[in-house]
């Protein structure tokens, strides 16, 4: 079997790399936001408010997907680290001037634009990790000693998401970096350990919780507690759900989206408003749809050649599928709920723009799959 | 190589355990999924379709405010209201003509109406219409069948037994505004309040409780086919006042119809009795909002009816401030006790004369005389050897210039000036500048409740704090008890000096408050007069001798203040008085001071078990609270 040769220089044209981007990938993404529109013109009751700007913005986070697409992945390694180091500031903007939001601090604004840090901070971390563990002998990852920078760079964002107070993102973003540790070769009993811990402590934790977010874990273990707040959105969430059936009420026919039994119904609980009206049939060919695009990402990510871009794959497509699986389960009423969108489908640009731009990151990884990220300063 | 092969073997075998994880995770969501949408489906058709989970809300009742007797002062009375169910009434602007054309609807109204019908939740009750006549209730239950998602509820309505007589002291409610519904969801229950003044507001969330909610399942006619779930949710905590309604009633009675303002605390413990306002205002009626016409003509009106002039009226203390001067040259060492000093009727500084008011001069006083005959003399003699930060540093530890931890969110701070705060505005301080404010003119801006602290801290040489609270539910405030209150840091010979020229003022021949004498065998008040001209005309008063001040106009004439305590021999009142332009303490507000002192002793309301105060007119006469029983 011949192996194939890693190039030294960047030895594609914008031409050729414009040609290896895997369109059917974009392909898929773009069905994605199709679904989104169908859902949030159901939703808006026409395309305003809600689904024209769904468009606009898909528009806008198409060419920031290819431009990152095309970007060189030695470019992309080495900004690694001072993206993480931007992220981190943006973190420590949003607690001392960010907006108030729901009872905790996440946004700042940037002219009219609001952007929430700990969305951009998962794939500034991924891409931190993935560059320090770009290196890693199999006796590296076995020394403590070296896995404890990783480690710090995972804790501070934690710490300070965790401070917002913003308890989905900051255990996606830990879970995030967890399977970047993982596939790097981190020892089992070791990840065992710190997950026995969280475990461990999490009860500890919960002392020191803000009252809404006790208020939310208490919400899921007794729904009906709060039935004017979290507990009737699952209530009603499940009912529109279930009424959906095999084969759903139809389009534009859901009568509890409709009837606005569904609070933020465009973005958290979207998913609910497609799987009224299109059914099981819907949903499930939603779910495929889904697993196709992670399932693509685990290709891509198998695909490439070099440690940093296997790895950055692997943590851009778990920071995926985990959005996909808190958003869903939550909208099922099986894990309390967190505030966490379906990615390129709920409303909201931000998180939109940000999951475009993890997309362009993988697209990256296919684009260069060959080419050798190892710098001159690397040999030496 | 062989190494990176290892490695890659390795990533392979993790990466496709993560895959599987993943695969599992994306397989239980579409079992999830079919459990719900297939297996269950039926059930939440049913659900959605033609029955469906109604919350009805169990708004909670606000807990009351009670006076130290538990005589209810602020309370909630039963009121019948129409409420609106956009969830179950289908076409909601066909309901809303059907039911204006049996019970008319004002513009106003149906604004307000279309208003929150955009802004709450399908299954929220919307009031359509508050305080229900039994002949509208009985043609809206005849006329039900068309009038589907209206009800018949019964709610609840903020009541003031004493009306006006404590309106500033607990203040009154209002619906909240939808921001504020947004944060709490409580609030959007129909007929909620927010308090919006005074006790009202400071304990608010205290008073507020939690909803309750009662969910049950509906069929497509309305009609409940089972209870899922209820919740009672959390009344609204009572809170009791260390007020005494009866003293309360007293005090007002006794300022009559002169824009004034009294407080009375418990020396001991700063538990404040009595504080009252005049003229007053109704406080029932912000509870469904305030015309234009009442708002403009309480805000327009010279006594300021809506300001609580105890706690946010700023007066210059006047001769009320002498104790303060006094107490600070003493610590000072700027008079020796025993140290007599001359007033001829005036004080040369520079170009500038300072009068007396006394025009002939007092003579030789100490510092018992010179409280007694409230000579200026001696204390702008005093003012300029101690002075002004001197003096500003003893008023702090009386409580003056320092906002009080009393729970009125009104309650100001005041001004007691120094050199630094001048100097700060730019301006240079004048040796001219001390002496007025010996005499308690000048910069100095302090509110009734002060000076009331001052003269318990006075009487009892604790700084005691002036509060209102005297328990939350069952939990007593520690603020009750009188040891709480830490010693005062100012020598106790000192302050019996000053509580002997206090004695003077009143029982001494010669003292310039007479009428605050008492009539009651074997008790003695002690206290001290003070006329506070408004500024201007305090300048022309000290610069060019003296005039009639009964010929002035209302608005410039002085202020009349009066502060004391009793019994002399074992403090257990303080109390301070101002008559807005009431032209002299020792004749318009020593009177007044007595009166109440008297009611306080006789009344004990310290050590009274339990009592039943008259009830003012206000709840009672109001025909719709009869009424309110009877459906």
């Amino acid at each position: 079997m011949m192996e194939r040769r890693l190039y030294r220089v960047q030895e594609i044209g914008v031409l050729a790399k414009l040609r290896a981007v895997s369109w059917v990938y974009v392909s898929l993404l773009v069905m994605l936001a199709g679904v989104g529109y169908v859902a949030l013109y159901s939703a808006g009751g026409g395309p305003l408010p809600f689904a024209n700007r769904h468009a606009l913005r898909f528009g806008v986070g198409f060419l920031i997907l290819i431009a990152t697409a095309l970007t060189d992945l030695r470019v992309i390694k080495r900004l690694a680290w001072p993206l993480y180091g931007l992220g981190v500031g943006l973190l420590v903007m949003v607690a001392r001037f960010g907006h108030v939001g729901k009872g905790a601090q996440r946004w700042i604004e940037i002219g009219s634009f609001q952007l929430q840090p700990s969305e951009l901070m998962k794939i500034f971390l991924v891409l931190a990790l993935a560059s320090w563990f770009h290196r890693a002998t199999w006796e590296r990852i076995g020394n403590p000693f070296y896995l404890l920078p990783p480690a710090l760079a995972t804790a501070l964002p934690v710490a300070l998401i965790l401070k917002q107070p913003n308890l989905g993102t900051a255990v996606i973003t830990a879970m995030v970096a967890g399977a970047v540790f993982f596939a790097a070769g981190v020892r089992w009993w070791k990840l065992a350990l710190i997950a026995l811990l969280v475990t461990v402590g999490a009860p500890l934790a919960y002392h020191h919780l803000h009252d809404y977010q006790r208020a939310r874990i208490e919400t899921f273990l007794h729904p009906e507690s709060d039935p004017l707040g979290a507990g009737y959105n699952i209530i009603q969430s499940r009912i529109a759900l279930g009424s959906g059936g095999l084969w759903g009420k139809g389009f534009l026919n859901g009568t509890q989206g409709h009837l606005d039994f569904l609070p933020e119904k465009q973005t958290d609980f979207i998913f609910t408003v497609f799987a009224e009206e299109f059914g099981l049939i819907g949903a499930i060919s939603l779910l495929f749809l889904i697993t196709l695009i992670i399932a693509g990402g685990f290709i891509i990510a198998l695909r490439a050649r070099e440690p940093f871009a296997r790895l950055l794959a692997i943590g851009i497509t778990v920071n995926y599928s985990l959005y996909v699986f808190v958003n869903l389960a939550m909208v099922m009423g099986a894990i309390p709920v967190g505030g966490v969108p379906l990615p390129l489908i709920s409303h909201g640009g931000s998180a939109l723009l940000t999951a475009m731009f993890g997309f362009g990151l993988l697209l990256s990884v296919e684009v260069h799959r060959d080419v050798s990220l190892t710098d001159e300063q690397d040999l030496i | 190589m062989r190494r990176d092969a290892i490695r890659t073997s390795l990533f392979t075998r993790r990466a496709l355990l993560l895959g599987g994880i993943e695969a599992l995770a994306l397989g239980g969501l579409a079992a999830r999924l079919y459990q719900v949408q297939v297996v269950e489906g039926k059930r939440y058709a049913l659900l959605a379709e033609s029955n469906r989970v109604s919350a009805r809300l169990l708004a909670p009742p606000r807990g009351r405010l009670l006076d130290r007797f538990g005589t209810p002062l602020a309370t909630n009375r039963i009121n019948w209201r129409a409420v609106l169910i956009a969830e179950q009434s289908g076409d909601v602007d066909a309901t809303l003509a059907r039911f204006s054309a049996i019970i008319p609807l004002s513009e106003h109204e149906q604004a307000r109406i279309n208003r929150e019908l955009l802004h709450q939740r399908r299954f929220v009750p919307i009031i359509l219409r508050d305080f229900l006549q039994w002949e509208d209730m009985a043609r809206i239950e005849v006329n039900a069948p068309d009038l589907p998602g209206v009800q018949i509820d019964v709610g609840t309505t903020r009541l003031y037994p004493f009306g006006p007589t404590l309106a500033h002291a607990i203040g009154y409610v209002a619906p909240p505004s939808e921001d504020e519904a947004d944060d709490a969801p409580v609030l959007a229950l129909p007929g909620m309040r927010v308090g919006r003044a005074a006790l009202e507001k400071y304990h608010d969330l205290a008073l507020r409780g939690r909803a309750g909610i009662l969910q049950v399942e509906v069929n497509a006619t309305g009609r409940v086919i089972r209870e899922l779930a209820r919740n009672e949710g959390v009344a609204g905590a009572d809170i009791t006042l260390t007020l005494d309604a009866g003293l309360q009633q007293d005090v007002v009675e006794t300022l009559g119809e002169e824009s004034a303002s009294a407080v009375v605390l418990d020396a001991r413990s700063g538990e404040v009795l009595a504080m009252a306002t005049s003229p007053s205002f109704d406080p029932t009626l912000f509870n469904s909002g305030v015309s234009q016409a009442q708002w403009n003509e309480w805000t327009k009106s010279r006594g300021t009816p809506l300001i609580n002039k105890a706690v946010a009226g700023l007066y210059a203390p006047g001769s009320t401030f002498k104790m303060v001067v006094a107490l600070a040259g003493l610590e000072a060492r700027t008079i020796k006790p025993g140290e007599r000093i001359f007033c001829p009727g005036y004080l040369d500084l520079g170009d500038t004369r300072f009068h007396c008011w006394s025009r002939y001069g007092h003579g030789s006083l100490d510092l018992r005389g010179g409280l007694k005959n409230s000579c200026d003399v001696f204390f702008y003699e005093l003012a300029r050897r101690t002075g002004i930060d001197g003096i500003a540093a003893m008023a702090k530890r009386f409580g003056l210039g320092v906002r009080p931890q009393i729970e009125l969110p009104e309650a100001r701070a005041g001004l007691v000036p120094t050199r630094a705060w001048r100097e700060s505005h730019g301006h240079h301080w004048n040796p001219g500048d001390t002496v007025v404010h010996g005499i308690g003119q000048g910069f100095l801006e302090l509110t009734p409740v002060q000076l009331a602290t001052m003269v318990a801290r006075i009487a009892t040489g604790r700084a005691v704090e002036p509060h209102l609270t005297r328990a939350i539910d069952a939990t007593l405030d520690p603020g009750a008890d009188p040891a709480a209150a830490p010693a005062l840091d100012v020598p106790a010979p000192y302050l019996h000096m000053v509580r002997e020229g206090m004695w003077a003022v009143v029982n001494e021949q010669g003292g310039t408050a007479p009428l605050a004498r008492l009539d009651l065998p074997g008790m003695q008040l002690a206290g001290k007069t003070g006329s506070t001209q408004v500024r201007h005309v305090a300048r022309e008063l000290r610069e060019h001798g003296h005039f009639n001040s009964e010929n002035l106009p209302w608005e410039l004439r002085p202020h009349a203040l009066f502060v004391a305590f009793a019994p002399y021999d074992a403090p257990r009142y303080a109390l301070a008085v101002v008559v807005e332009h009431g032209n002299a303490g020792a004749q318009r507000a020593a009177p007044l001071a007595r009166a109440i002192m008297t009611s306080a002793l006789t009344r004990d309301p310290l050590s009274r078990a339990s009592a039943a105060p008259r009830l003012a007119a206000s709840g009672e006469s109001d025909p719709s609270s009869a009424r309110a029983g009877t459906p």
